[in-house]
């Protein structure tokens, strides 16, 4: 059962790490966003196999199935062409390459500090959608609260910047039709 | 009660085929009885020439559409063209696989649940796979290349993500009731009667209306509105390739009804009676499937009754009305469960 465990992980993993290069590499922007739905999928996988059912398919549902559709929608909304190869890119890749590595190894080490290798295997019991929702709203309510908030001032600035006065229409397929007329039809 | 793994795979390996098998020729009839129940709404006959009362119609129409030709307009991105009718396929028969169809059985001394496989978190794993849905479409339209499709998926992309909310709250209402995702828990806890449909009313009439637009039935059909857009996401797709859009309609169709039966008509509960394999077995799946086929049912009556609705009128019929309503049934919802 472990091995099937190991064979998955492997596959899924490279799956993943796949996607991710694949996003940073591709110059079209609606490839580069199937990519990161591909992340998105094998990363639910991945938590899937680590026994946290909920969190998998709150994942799915929440970045694959809503906020990468809507970045599908505004690649093809506004058409959005392939990059032409940048300058800097070339600086970028010489400094994040190593950066990646670095950042990669505090990770594990860090890991490997903290979490013994037996407790890793047991897993946690965090994973149940009771107990995160006791996470969420008893310990973690006022943290949970302040970042709703914050999303939803995000939102308002979001549409106060992209809501241009003295236009009417505001949807992309509603006609230019006076209310007047509308109610004659 | 612990199983072989030989026998759980094989007895896993039947209920996965049996399913399909269902499901697929319930595709092709359900399309059948559309016809024949649009065409006497509309004072017409409907298709009766291939076999009696036009049975063979759905054989006679998979055989057509395997032997038509294949286009693929010169134009397209091929890859993504050719995945979109797989995505769209695989993904609508995904679901059914957490589907429950009737209570745990006992056979030839083993238990099973009639259902493919049972997980903790049944009716999130359905929502997730049917927000997935809406790449078969939207890629289908992008690919093709053509501004009837492009224009076709992205009023589907932007109609399915605005409703998928109102389902998806709509829904909350039952499992905060329940106190459970798990679709057999749900079903238990309406044992007795007590289904869903009576103290949720309001979060059934929003499920159901979300519901037609996530299908893209009328009178929601505008990603494939004829009069306007050609055929919508899929006018460059012909033959096999079209006929994979259609049959994910129809089995998205199925699996709303599937879980509006669970979720708030009390699943497989019903009247039985008589020996073990009539009260255990054939009469709950008969239950499951008439509340099931109700719904179908509804979905055609509604097809041959209402017109369309024009695009800002979805948008705010979803946004202004379904939502802020999900929402207040929902804080309701959840002030009467904390009351108890």
């Amino acid at each position: 059962m472990l091995n099937l465990q190991l064979i998955l992980f492997l596959i899924f993993g490279a799956l993943a790490v796949a996607g991710g290069i694949n996003m940073l590499r591709s110059r079209s922007p609606i490839y580069g966003a199937l990519s990161l739905i591909l992340v998105m999928g094998a990363l639910a996988v991945l938590y899937l196999l680590l026994g946290a059912e909920f969190i998998a398919f709150v994942q799915i549902l929440v970045y694959a199935g809503a906020i990468m559709v809507l970045f599908v929608f505004v690649i093809m909304l506004l058409n959005a062409q392939p990059l032409p190869p940048h300058e800097r890119a070339r600086f970028a890749r010489r400094l994040g390459l190593p950066a990646i590595f670095i950042l990669l190894g505090i990770l594990a080490a860090a890991f490997a500090l903290r979490y013994s290798r037996a407790r890793l295997a047991a897993g946690s019991p965090m994973f149940h959608v009771r107990s995160i929702g006791q996470a969420l709203f008893h310990q973690g309510l006022l943290p949970f609260e302040a970042t709703s908030v914050l999303f939803l001032v995000g939102i308002a600035g979001a549409v106060l910047l992209a809501a241009r006065p003295e236009t009417q229409s505001s949807g992309t397929d509603t006609p230019a039709v006076k209310a007047a007329d509308r109610s004659g039809l | 009660m612990q199983m072989p793994l030989k026998i759980y795979l094989l007895i896993a390996l039947i209920k996965t085929v049996l399913s399909l098998a269902v499901m697929a020729s319930l595709i092709a009839y359900v399309q059948l009885a559309e016809r024949r129940i649009v065409a006497r709404m509309q004072s017409r006959v409907g298709p009766t020439r291939v076999g009696p009362w036009g049975l063979l119609q759905p054989l006679a129409d998979t055989f057509k559409l395997l032997l038509k030709e294949d286009i693929t307009p010169s134009q397209t991105s091929s890859g993504l063209y050719l995945l979109a009718p797989a995505i769209s396929v695989t993904l609508a028969l995904l679901s059914i696989a957490v589907i429950p169809f009737g209570p745990v059985i006992h056979i030839f001394g083993y238990t099973t649940p009639l259902q493919i496989t049972n997980i903790n978190v049944g009716l999130l794993f359905i929502l997730g796979v049917t927000s997935l849905g809406v790449y078969g479409i939207v890629l289908a339209g992008w690919s093709s290349n053509s501004k009837y499709s492009l224009l076709g998926s992205l009023r589907a992309g932007s109609q399915m993500v605005s409703y998928e909310l109102a389902l998806g709250l709509a829904l909350v209402g039952p499992v905060l009731l329940a106190g459970s995702l798990d679709l057999r828990k749900i079903v238990a806890a309406q044992a007795g009667g007590h289904w869903f449909i009576l103290p949720e009313i309001v979060a059934f009439l929003i499920y159901l209306t979300a519901a037609f637009a996530e299908t893209n039935r009328i009178p929601f059909d505008l990603p494939e509105a004829e009069g306007e857009l050609g055929a919508g996401y899929h006018t460059e797709y012909s033959a096999m390739k079209f006929a994979l859009f259609f049959f994910s309609e129809y089995a998205n169709m199925i699996t709303v009804s599937c879980v509006a039966t669970l979720v708030f008509l009390g699943g497989w509960a019903g009247p039985v009676f008589g020996p073990v394999w009539l009260s255990r077995i054939v009469l709950p799946l008969f239950w499951f499937c008439l509340k099931a086929a109700f719904f179908l049912f509804l979905f055609i009556w509604v097809r041959g009754t209402l017109p369309r609705f024009r695009y800002d009128q979805l948008m705010a019929l979803g946004w202004k009305v379904l939502v802020p309503v999900a929402l207040a049934n929902v804080l309701i919802t959840s002030l009467v469960v904390a009351w108890r």
